[in-house]
């Protein structure tokens, strides 16, 4: 789901910008050091592969057939740093020339596609790539790319004050739950034909049988995007949230003297509380993401 | 002959990472000025060898470039007297714009932005393509990337120029332009090719190759009646 | 297929005045244009109205074909337009009408940069912006690349229809495992391409940085440009709410 320009609300794609940002420049840096820019044409190719393999068809459902969307296969193949490069690429490549997601919006389709959307996909893979449940694990990083991703776009249009009846918003969570399925579906099978073709071309997971941490992992990403989503048709949660958190009232009355004369036209209050309540829950999630990738990290420094 | 030769290859050997040996013991030499045409079967180990020259592939043996062994600290030397134009200009051409992508070369040689675009020019209009600077690659024709692919390795002065199929994609007349250019230049060539009547019209000697060996060296016509080397 | 790729790098082949103006300017002016939209809230006709002529302008100026270019821009409105039927029913119509005419108009400046330059020079203009130079490169080279393996995905799949592959008498699992299979020839031709590149670019001489050219110098009506684009746009965005 590529956002277009004039959706999100500005507190909404600057804060997803200043999430992507450091992101994309965190993931350039390590690419950058484990690989040379000699391991750059591949990146590149491999970008431009993702838009040719959407060429062929999969015939995953009953009469529909859908394409690989990718970021799943890139991490379990290039790695998640390089695979969020290459999405990130990929996804500049749409908006300028294919108008496909807006410009300023690139921030939050980054976010969600190139950041979210690889880690989540490759996660399953690194925890469980290794053992039995492999192609589980395959299959759930490819579901967990799509659905994410999907979740996260539905959430920051939500946050961003378009309207969508909660019906509809948890109809769309069934048709995210779908394609993900199928971008599961596809990633077990290309991954499993590329593995037979040349079995260097996937990663190999060196964690192993670590299942019940994993599975807390895997569940807490998924509940953070149900979460948000479930939380967000509600505004008064969402300022319950922002009361409590004690940063509306605050920040209204810092915003409000400078620019007292012009707040009735547009920085309406309402509107600047939910959109800071909105931020406030974004940097949550960053922050719960950012611990929970921390200690993932210490205990595969142990191991 | 008292001339010394610009690339002595002896007894080259080279296997692939499962085992299967693909060059075993290659001698073979190419004096300044003169065209090789390298013929033989496909697999028979023409390309591998080339790849060699400039230490892209590392095997058993020595080769001298102009004097210099080819090992890791004359690399940087020695790609810059072999130029290799290889067989999919696609994938030779990987720089924006064409005056992008024959700077290349000149600019990891370690010359200055203008000096490298200097050069650049020079060898564009030495291949007749000096109009097509500001294009992208893509919009070429074949004979077109073809010529700009060896502007950009003329922009670095090599002493040797490895053309690896340089005929494919060619239509006729691109192919007897290719010619015209190619007598033109005063380096000594080695050319990997099928195509007869291009390797004739360039070449005086001919090697050829056969599961890694050289079996022939000599004359092209006597060569190529020796092993029936025609359509 | 490719057709529809290729169309906005034909375009940006042009040689108008607006083709030929810096690209650093010209994404500039983009960047304040989209962010002038970004901000509007509520939206008002007369603002509107007043971008969608500067765009009128640009493409005037850029030769381009309009109704080719204003189609182009409309593969926003599918997306847009789904979200603008439900705030419609929901009672929203101002609200509606406001988020079809910000993202057209948005997507339209989008397109009125792409169209008119080309992506060698968009690259050096995002350099001078300061975007990490990694992506940039890997955005070089998938743009190089994007067309060929997309044409050769093409070729592949017209020679699997050639041979039945989507005829219905075949299982479900036979045609799923025959597309991974054309899948992962791909991801094979696309590797070993990618090595050949590899190859090419040590053979010249690579020894880990990918050496770029500098920008042209902007000249004075390049300045000119940036200077009455954003002028125009900031009187826009703040004329009717001081």
């Amino acid at each position: 789901m590529h956002i277009p320009d004039g959706f999100l609300a500005t507190p909404v794609w600057a804060a997803a910008g200043a999430v992507s940002v450091p992101g994309v420049a965190y993931c350039a840096r390590r690419a950058h050091a484990v690989l040379e820019e000699g391991r750059i044409p591949l990146m590149g190719v491999m970008g431009a592969f993702v838009f040719a393999a959407q060429m062929i068809n999969f015939p995953v459902g009953v009469g529909t057939s859908g394409h690989l969307v990718g970021g799943a296969l890139l991490a379990m193949t290039l790695g998640p740093a390089s695979a969020c490069l290459v999405m990130t690429a990929i996804l500049t490549v749409q908006a300028l020339l294919f108008q496909d997601g807006g410009v300023l919006a690139l921030g939050a389709n980054v976010l969600n596609m190139a950041l979210a959307g690889v880690f989540a996909g490759y996660l399953p893979f690194q925890l469980w790539g290794g053992g039995s449940r492999r192609k589980l694990a395959i299959w759930l990083g490819g579901f967990f790319s799509v659905f994410v991703s999907a979740s996260l776009a539905m959430t920051e249009l939500l946050l961003s004050g378009i309207p969508i009846p909660t019906g509809v918003a948890l109809l769309s969570l069934v048709l995210f739950a779908i394609s993900g399925a199928m971008e599961g579906a596809i990633t077990v099978a290309a991954l499993d034909a590329l593995g037979r073709l040349n079995p260097s071309w996937v990663r190999t997971s060196q964690t192993a049988g670590k299942g019940g941490y994993g599975a807390l992992w895997v569940g807490a990403v998924l509940l953070a995007c149900v979460g948000i989503l479930i939380a967000s048709p509600l505004p008064d949660g969402l300022e319950k949230l922002a009361e409590s958190l004690g940063i509306a009232g605050r920040a209204s009355n810092l915003f409000k003297s400078p620019l007292s004369d012009y707040e009735a036209s547009f920085v309406s209050a309402a509107w600047l509380r939910k959109a800071l309540a909105g931020l406030a829950g974004l940097l949550a999630t960053y922050l719960v993401c950012l611990a929970a990738g921390r200690m993932i990290a210490k205990r595969g420094s142990k191991a | 002959m008292n001339i010394l030769p610009v690339i002595d290859a002896q007894q080259v050997r080279y296997s692939y990472s499962d085992g299967t040996s693909a060059l075993n013991g290659i001698d073979f030499h190419l004096y300044p000025g003169e065209t090789v045409a390298l013929l033989g079967r496909n697999g028979s180990g023409k390309t591998t060898f080339v790849l060699h020259l400039n230490g892209l592939l590392q095997g058993e043996g020595t080769i001298q470039v102009c004097g210099m062994a080819v090992c890791r600290q004359n690399l940087a030397a020695i790609r810059a007297k072999v130029g290799m134009v290889f067989q999919d200009s696609d994938e030779q051409l990987f720089m924006p714009t064409v005056l992008e992508d024959v700077a290349f070369g000149p600019r990891n040689l370690g010359l200055g932005v203008d000096h490298a675009v200097q050069r650049a020019r020079e060898a564009l209009s030495q291949t007749g393509v000096a109009d097509l600077a500001g294009r992208a690659p893509y919009h070429l024709s074949a004979g077109e990337k073809r010529r700009v692919a060896l502007a950009g390795v003329l922009a670095m002065s090599p002493e040797v120029l490895v053309l690896d199929e340089p005929t494919t994609f060619l239509d006729p007349p691109a192919e007897r332009e290719l010619i015209r250019l190619l007598k033109s230049l005063p380096q000594a060539k080695i050319v990997v090719t099928h195509d007869m009547p291009f390797a004739r019209a360039l070449a005086t000697r001919a090697v050829f190759f056969e599961k890694g060996r050289v079996v022939a060296n000599g004359p092209i016509e006597e060569i190529a009646s020796r092993f029936h080397w025609e359509i | 297929m490719s057709l529809k790729y290729a169309v906005i790098d034909r375009w940006s082949q042009g040689q108008s005045v607006f083709h030929r103006l810096d690209a650093r300017m010209k994404m500039t002016a983009l960047l304040v244009y989209l962010l002038s939209i970004a901000t509007l809230k509520p939206v008002r006709a007369p603002e509107m109205i007043a971008f969608g002529v500067l765009i009128l302008i640009g493409m005037t100026l850029s030769a381009l074909p309009i109704g080719g270019f204003l189609l182009r821009g409309a593969v926003v409105l599918p997306f847009t337009g789904t979200f603008a039927a439900i705030s419609a029913f929901g009672g929203q119509t101002d609200f509606a009408v406001g988020l079809v005419a910000k993202s057209y108009l948005s997507a339209l400046g989008v397109l009125l940069l792409a169209a008119t330059t080309p992506m060698p020079a968009l690259l050096h203009a995002a350099q001078w912006l300061k975007v990490p130079r990694v992506l940039l490169l890997v955005i070089q080279f998938l743009y190089r690349y994007l067309f060929i393996l997309v044409e050769q995905a093409g070729r592949m799949r017209q020679a699997a229809l050639c041979r039945g592959s989507a005829l219905s008498k075949r299982s479900r699992g036979e045609r799923m495992s025959s597309a991974a299979g054309m899948l992962s020839v791909l991801f094979a031709r696309s590797y070993e391409r990618a090595e050949g590149i590899q190859r090419a670019m040590l053979s010249r001489g690579f020894h880990g940085q990918i050496p770029l050219l500098t920008n042209p110098a902007a000249r004075l009506k390049d300045w000119a440009f940036a200077l009455c684009a954003v002028a125009a746009t900031l009187a826009i965005r703040l004329g009717g709410r001081l």
